[in-house]
């Protein structure tokens, strides 16, 4: 008999989507609300039950699943990022016209993937979990169907994204060849004991890592991120910048760790290329952005390449310090598309940021909000912000990589011009013609869920930091 | 004359030389995006090359399960690849890839 009870949330996830399109089905897009929630109920549910799971390391399914205090944290993210991104596409969806019940039924779908990527112990079970992420994603940026922008950003993430995983897959073929497993336990062992890799074992590696650096749009590999997150419709833009994101980053972390975990002098270089590059372009590109979707995919670029600092740095600090700076992420980027999914005039969307200008006299509780998760972006004290990227570069100095450090430091100084001339425009330009209100009950809900967090994380920061600080020594337990 | 033997390094040389023409099709086609599906389904056709000559030379069935699945996987991102084409074209009206810049990037 299989002991199901470790993957009793992805169970809950697969079975709820798949009744949720049979409700869906026999009712029609009128139970578009109600299958959005009851998709909320279901993600609730699955996280409660991962969360109820003994922290215990535990393997199944002949070692391609395992569960760990680091796969609940990481699921814990995901669930919040997709909770926030089914409702924030509720009204949304309703004022365009495509309130269609498919919609929250993709979100679960590609979260029981990012579930599979979180908790992947083989190669087999990584690629299956990534491709049910993926397949699922490019159906949401392509949502509006009737939309140019939207189709276009479909396609441009399909190509993109089908290339990663082509990569990706001709990575894991050389590793296994070259190791003799798929297996992240047997891999971690082969590389222990063996006398230095082989050059095919390395090629492997390269193509694995440049593969999922795609997934979390690392520079060089971000081309697809500014086209990806300008056309998709808002609320998708908004859930793939929260869980797919920290999905990736938990299965790169698990990667590097676990299986390559014994090369960590041969992918450290990598990633911190990786990191600077990412950091100095979301810095830069971002400068010359007129419209603000665009300018929060640099942002978000920019902000990879922070945790990727944390990464570099391969120890139990390191990734302790990425798991904070994912979860702070989190709520600065949800709260972010949030105030973008308010900026509606006429009952249109508006996305140039010039559009901003005057808001803190039109509508200044938005602007207040906006100005708070800018600031916390930018890096200012007393904010979460400052904090998440306090933890990493904490650990870049004592794991000894003072360049990156200081790069990095540099980087968010650049970085903050952009931050801060946002909060120029809305507080100090003359008012535009004044945005449609009000900005609708989720939205204002989320807004103000996540402003909250940001600026009260300083008070109260231990259930984070101690709930990073476990899964990160799981990490390094197993 | 001795008949030339067919080992693992002659497949791996096709599975590269077939990922190498897969990625150049992708990056270097200015024409049409049908070709670009086709170079990625040759991605992966590569990629089962390798995992199927490796299955058989370390004597190991998980590679030869691997490539069942990835080839199931191709079925399905081919589908939804195919589906999403169709959707640019009615918006379009051409599925030219250097038509497809509504958006700089």
């Amino acid at each position: 008999m299989i002991n199901l009870t470790p993957v009793i949330p992805e169970l809950v996830l697969a079975c709820g989507g798949m009744a949720l399109l049979m409700i869906g089905v026999f009712r029609g897009d009128g139970a578009m609300r109600s299958v959005a929630w009851i998709s909320v109920l279901v993600l609730v549910v699955a996280g409660i039950a991962s969360g109820t799971l003994s922290s215990d390391r535990q393997v199944v399914f002949g070692g391609q699943f395992v569960t760990d205090a680091f796969a609940q944290f990481a699921k814990w993210l995901v669930v919040i990022g997709a909770v926030f991104g089914i409702a924030m596409s509720l009204s949304y969806n309703e004022r365009h016209e495509v309130a269609r019940f498919e919609f929250p039924v993709l979100i679960v779908f590609a979260t029981l993937g990012m579930f599979m990527m979180i908790s992947a112990n083989d190669l087999i079970s990584l690629y299956v979990g990534l491709e049910l992420q993926s397949l699922s994603l490019y159906v949401l940026a392509a949502f509006r169907r009737d939309n140019l922008r939207s189709s276009e950003a479909g396609l441009k993430y399909f190509v993109l994204g089908a290339l990663s995983s082509g990569m990706l897959l001709y990575g894991a073929s050389l590793v296994y060849g070259f190791a003799g497993s798929t297996g992240f336990d047997a891999l971690a062992g082969v590389f222990k004991t063996g006398s230095g890799p082989s050059i095919g074992l390395i090629v492997g590696m390269v193509f694995v890592i440049a593969g999922l650096a795609f997934k979390i749009s690392a520079v060089p590999f971000h081309m697809w991120t500014p086209d990806v997150y300008e056309g998709a419709p808002t609320p998708v833009t908004a859930f793939f910048a929260l869980a797919p994101k920290i999905a990736a980053f938990a299965l790169f972390m698990r990667v590097l760790t676990g299986p390559f975990g014994p090369l960590v002098a041969e992918w450290q270089q990598i990633v911190w290329l990786l990191a600077i590059a990412s950091m100095i372009l979301g810095a830069l590109a971002a400068i010359w952005q007129s419209n603000i979707k665009r300018l929060l995919a640099y942002s978000s670029i920019g902000h990879v390449g922070y945790a990727l600092v944390g990464l570099a740095a391969g120890n139990e600090t390191g990734v302790r310090g990425v798991l904070i700076y994912l979860a702070i992420y989190l709520a600065m980027s949800a709260g972010a598309f949030c105030c973008v999914l308010a900026m509606r005039r006429g009952n249109r969307m508006v996305e140039g940021i010039d559009d901003l200008a005057g808001l803190s006299r039109t509508q200044p509780m938005v602007a207040l909000a906006m100005a708070v998760l800018m600031f916390s972006m930018a890096g200012i004290p007393p904010l979460a912000g400052f904090f998440g990227k306090l933890y990493v570069f904490l650990a870049a100095v004592q794991a000894g990589l003072y360049a990156l450090a200081v790069i990095g430091v540099l980087a968010s100084v650049i970085g903050a011009y952009y931050y801060l001339r946002i909060i120029k425009i809305m507080y100090f330009d003359e008012p535009a013609e004044s945005m449609d209100r009000p900005v609708g009950r989720e939205i204002g809900a989320i807004m103000a869920a996540s402003t909250l967090f940001i600026v009260l994380f300083f008070v109260y920061p231990s259930p984070i930091l101690n709930g990073a600080q476990t899964a990160a020594a799981a990490l390094f337990a197993g | 004359m001795q008949m030339l033997q067919i080992g693992l390094s002659h497949y791996l040389a096709v599975a590269a030389i077939l990922f190498t023409i897969g990625i150049f099709g992708i990056f270097l086609n200015r024409k049409n995006v049908i070709v670009i599906l086709m170079s990625i389904e040759l991605i992966l056709l590569s990629v089962n090359i390798n995992l199927v000559a490796f299955s058989v030379h370390l004597q190991d069935l998980a590679g030869q399960i691997f490539a069942m699945l990835v080839l199931t996987v191709a079925a399905a991102e081919a589908a939804i690849g195919l589906a999403i084409i169709v959707v640019y074209f009615r918006n379009r009206g051409t599925i030219a890839v250097e038509d497809i810049n509504v958006m700089k990037g």
